[in-house]
């Protein structure tokens, strides 16, 4: 039985290291070949994997890098413009998907029983939608928002198109998350005499606040990452947007561009992954925070 | 004890979504623009695009109050959105086919296709019967045509695609006769597939193919006919392979749509043309 | 159960949300279905799996549309980055949950997250410059299922990690405390407490990580060769679903345009095929009586 007991152990043990072990210098490696390119994308006549030409030259240029605005199709100049245009994306699709994302969920979880076949349409359609692949999303995306609803390429259309993707991911980390608050706490809340609004908003979403952070994150990742279904919604146009009917540009598209279709834009491809990345640091804290602040603050520690 | 008790966030939630969707309602989205454009909308090829932008912007800036918007998306869709309005003006970077005989047409630069190889590759140049023997599938060894003892990868471009077209018409090729080791989409993809395998041969855009080179990337473009590949044999018209690249209208063009496409034909842009590597018309 | 009147606007809400969630999937297929009415009429449906190869934009000779090894790809790219991110991902959760000591588990989880919201472009980018080589040494021409199926496990590894880690943080703490207290080991604990409370989770995270993989396009047309060839080693090229229509619908015509449309809808079946299976499969369960 000892011997049975330690080999469970030691395997567990094994997989369980060696696990993060690949993953991480996976991701590693890729990190720092993408951080290297673009690091050198800053640095002045370094040589580059895409070559010699320096259209960014010293450290200093950072700061303009990110302040202004793309030059000979991007590859000189900065980002600015394409970063507004990400973070417009970004809040169009965070505004939509959220507040449906989170009600659909709690619809899942509270109101409906687990076997209740509208529960089972919603959630297997929301499953069908987490498999859609972006570019037919992209399709469906021009033919709904920027066609039927005639938004044209416009950073709205994208959000929204985003939106949609983003809440199979949203809602099914949200559902299993609310799932997993005991029902003793329901039950002592309806004990005390809460109405159904409060005993979702103070005692189980708050509780529920790690499950939502992680569905925020992977969508918010998802949104971020995002290249096929942008290119037919919110479009090309690498200005500045002045409202949210203009097209503009995604952070990742512009990354796509540069790689793929313009000659000698690798360099500022890497740069602005190399930026896309650091934001996605960022973008990944400041969900934790806020979850934690807004959500986790109803609850008092016993 | 049945008070209200909406909690803080999702105030701060409904005041956030308004404001975003306030600030986007200042310009409502522009249906008409038939008299007096603010904005010319461009869709098509994504090979045309960053040109056409560029062309776009340096338009811009003697027009203030317009917008030139440029999206992608391909040719067949800068054919099908200038035929239904969606676009003023649509970019197709390749000859029109019969059935699309009914649009106005402008020819904005030529664009040249030769074959690349890499550095280390000891081959220098092919024949046309080597070229189509490599591309048919019946000759498999670099040793057969002059290098070394391996087998070539061949990289062949995406069905619909003009570069594709192109090539396969002046090798009197059927595409279904292609038999290639890798697919690709765009030039640069094939630039660095070559780059990244000193077995494989491809076929590219001549501009992408020599800015690279220039760029210190490790390939090398093989002549045609005899004829060096560069874009200055393009331009003098002694390279033999090159496709066109136009700009097209359902209707003949008229205003600020008109000046633009006079623009866009005009000397005053050659230089962008040059720029991003291709040929422009004399 | 209603006592108040905002209980009733708030259940209100909650339904309409749903409902409007659950019929996106629906205006898609709906979508895709119009779009595709063009090829399935000219075309048929039994040339998509009879014709001799895909060669779509061959109008001459009526074009060909066997979509069979395109399929194939499919399977065989989700199949095998499902293989390897399941084991990787589910291990990764127990390490953070289970193993790791102190902030490393916090430090781990972070990165896990930083994968996931980078974009695929940078992933195809860095497998075509960097692991497409690699490949191409060993045996060429690089761009092959190997090559997709590394590239693909890395982007749905987040995926599965995540979930499955949300999946076992939300195993309540009694069933572990009552499990140290019968004197499991820590392994035995995981393999036969933890996990079997989290199933329902970890199935979900096993799912939507699949479901992704099927779906990944941009990463997989940079690395997967886009050969229509069913595949006869690894190391072989591959063409998948999603990498057809995203290469060839810019420049498709006609019934190209809509044959690329009945891929989609094959990725979609696919996709609710899987869905469905685990439906019957699952036994998913709940809130467990505390």
């Amino acid at each position: 039985m000892t011997r049975h007991k330690l080999g469970w152990n030691v395997l567990m043990a094994v997989g369980a290291w060696s696990t993060p072990v690949i993953v991480a210098g996976l991701f590693l490696w890729l990190l720092v070949d993408v951080a290297i390119r673009g690091w050198l994308a800053f640095v002045p006549g370094s040589p580059d994997a895409s070559g010699t030409g320096t259209w960014l030259q010293g450290p200093g240029q950072i700061v303009q890098f990110l302040t202004s605005a793309p030059l000979r199709a991007g590859r000189a100049g900065g980002i600015a413009p394409i970063l507004v245009s990400t973070g417009l994306i970004l809040s169009v699709c965070l505004a939509a998907s959220f507040p449906i994302g989170i009600a659909a969920a709690l619809f899942l979880s509270e109101v409906v029983s687990e076997h209740h076949r509208f529960g089972r349409f919603v959630r297997c359609s929301l499953d069908v939608l987490a498999g859609v692949p972006s570019i037919v999303f992209g399709l469906f995306g021009n033919a709904l928002f920027c066609r039927l609803l005639g938004f044209r390429f416009s950073i709205l259309a994208g959000g929204l198109t985003l939106a949609c993707m983003v809440l199979p991911l949203l809602i099914r980390s949200a559902e299993e998350s609310f799932r997993a608050v005991p029902i003793s706490q329901r039950q002592a809340a309806a004990a005390l005499g809460f109405s159904r609004c409060s005993t979702l908003f103070r005692v189980v979403i708050p509780q529920a606040s790690g499950g939502i952070a992680v569905g925020l994150i992977l969508g918010i990742g998802r949104a971020l990452a995002e290249t096929a279904a942008l290119i037919f919604t919110s479009g090309y146009v690498d200005r500045t947007p002045t409202s949210l009917f203009d097209s503009g540009r995604s952070l990742s598209i512009h990354i796509y561009e540069l790689s793929m279709n313009v000659p000698g834009g690798n360099r500022n491809a890497y740069a602005s992954a190399l930026v896309l990345i650091v934001l996605l640091v960022i973008i990944n804290a400041l969900a934790q925070w806020l979850t934690a602040r807004f959500l986790q603050r109803q609850i008092l520690p016993i | 004890m049945t008070r209200r008790n909406c909690t803080p966030f999702g105030w701060i939630l409904l005041i956030w979504l308004l404001a975003v969707v306030g600030c986007g309602s200042s310009e409502s989205a522009s249906k008409s623009d038939s008299v007096a454009p603010q904005r010319i909308t461009i869709t098509g090829a994504s090979t045309l695009a960053p040109l056409v932008g560029e062309i776009g912007k340096r338009f811009e800036a003697g027009h203030p109050g317009l917008r030139v918007d440029v999206q992608s998306g391909g040719s067949s869709r800068g054919v099908s959105d200038s035929r239904n309005g969606l676009a003023e003006i649509g970019m197709v970077s390749r000859d029109l086919k019969p059935d699309e005989s009914d649009l106005q047409r402008f020819l904005i630069a030529r664009d040249g296709v030769c074959l690349i190889v890499h550095e280390k590759n000891p081959v220098r140049s092919l024949t046309r019967e080597q070229i189509i023997g490599i591309y048919r599938g019946q000759i498999r060894n670099w040793k057969d045509v002059g290098g070394e003892d391996s087998a070539i990868t061949v990289v062949n471009k995406a069905e619909g695609r003009s570069t594709l077209e192109v090539f396969a018409a002046y090798f009197d090729l059927n595409t279904r006769e292609i038999q290639a080791d890798v697919v690709i989409g765009d030039n640069e993809q094939g630039v660095k597939t070559v780059v990244g395998n000193p077995l494989a041969i491809g076929y590219v855009s001549i501009g992408t193919a020599e800015f690279n080179r220039e760029e210190g990337a490790p390939i090398r473009l093989l002549p045609l006919e005899g004829v060096e590949a560069t874009v200055k044999n393009v331009r003098n018209g002694t390279f033999p392979l090159s496709r066109k690249l136009h700009l097209v209208t359902k209707l003949p063009p008229e205003g600020i749509v008109r000046e633009f496409l006079e623009f866009a034909t005009s000397p005053q842009v050659h230089d962008l043309v040059k720029e991003l590597s291709f040929v422009p018309i004399e | 159960m209603f006592r108040s009147s905002n209980d009733q606007r708030l259940t209100t809400f909650l339904c309409g949300s749903a409902t409007m969630a659950g019929l996106i999937s629906l205006l898609i297929v709906v979508f895709l279905v119009l779009e595709s009415i063009p090829a399935l009429s000219h075309i048929g449906l039994s040339r998509f799996v009879t014709d001799a190869s895909w060669h779509p934009a061959d109008v001459a000779d009526q074009g060909a549309f066997n979509l069979l090894p395109i399929v194939v790809g499919t399977l065989l790219a989700s199949a095998g980055a499902i293989l390897i991110a399941a084991p990787l991902g589910i291990l990764s959760a127990i390490f953070i949950q289970f193993y790791a000591p102190g902030r490393l588990g916090r430090v781990y989880l972070q990165m896990v997250e930083l994968m996931a919201g980078v974009p695929s472009v940078v992933f195809g980018l860095w497998g075509l410059i960097v692991i497409v080589p690699l490949v191409a040494r060993v045996h060429p021409p690089g761009q092959s299922l190997l090559t997709a199926v590394l590239i693909l496990s890395m982007m749905i590894l987040p995926t599965v990690a995540m979930l499955s880690h949300a999946a076992l943080a939300s195993v309540p703490r009694e069933f572990l405390i009552a499990a140290a207290a019968l004197g499991f080991s820590r392994g035995t604990t995981i393999v036969c407490v933890a996990v079997p409370a989290a199933r329902s989770g970890l199935a979900t995270a096993l799912l939507l990580g699949l479901v992704r993989a099927v779906g990944e396009t941009m990463a997989v047309v940079m690395v997967c060769g886009n050969v229509t060839r069913i595949p006869s080693s690894l190391f072989d090229p591959v063409r998948t679903l999603t990498a057809t229509v995203a290469l060839e619908m810019g420049y498709a015509r006609g019934d190209h345009r809509s044959a690329l449309f009945v891929c989609g809808i094959v990725l979609l079946m696919g996709v609710a095929g899987l869905v469905g299976a685990s439906e019957l499969l699952g036994s998913r369960r709940g809130h467990d009586p505390a």
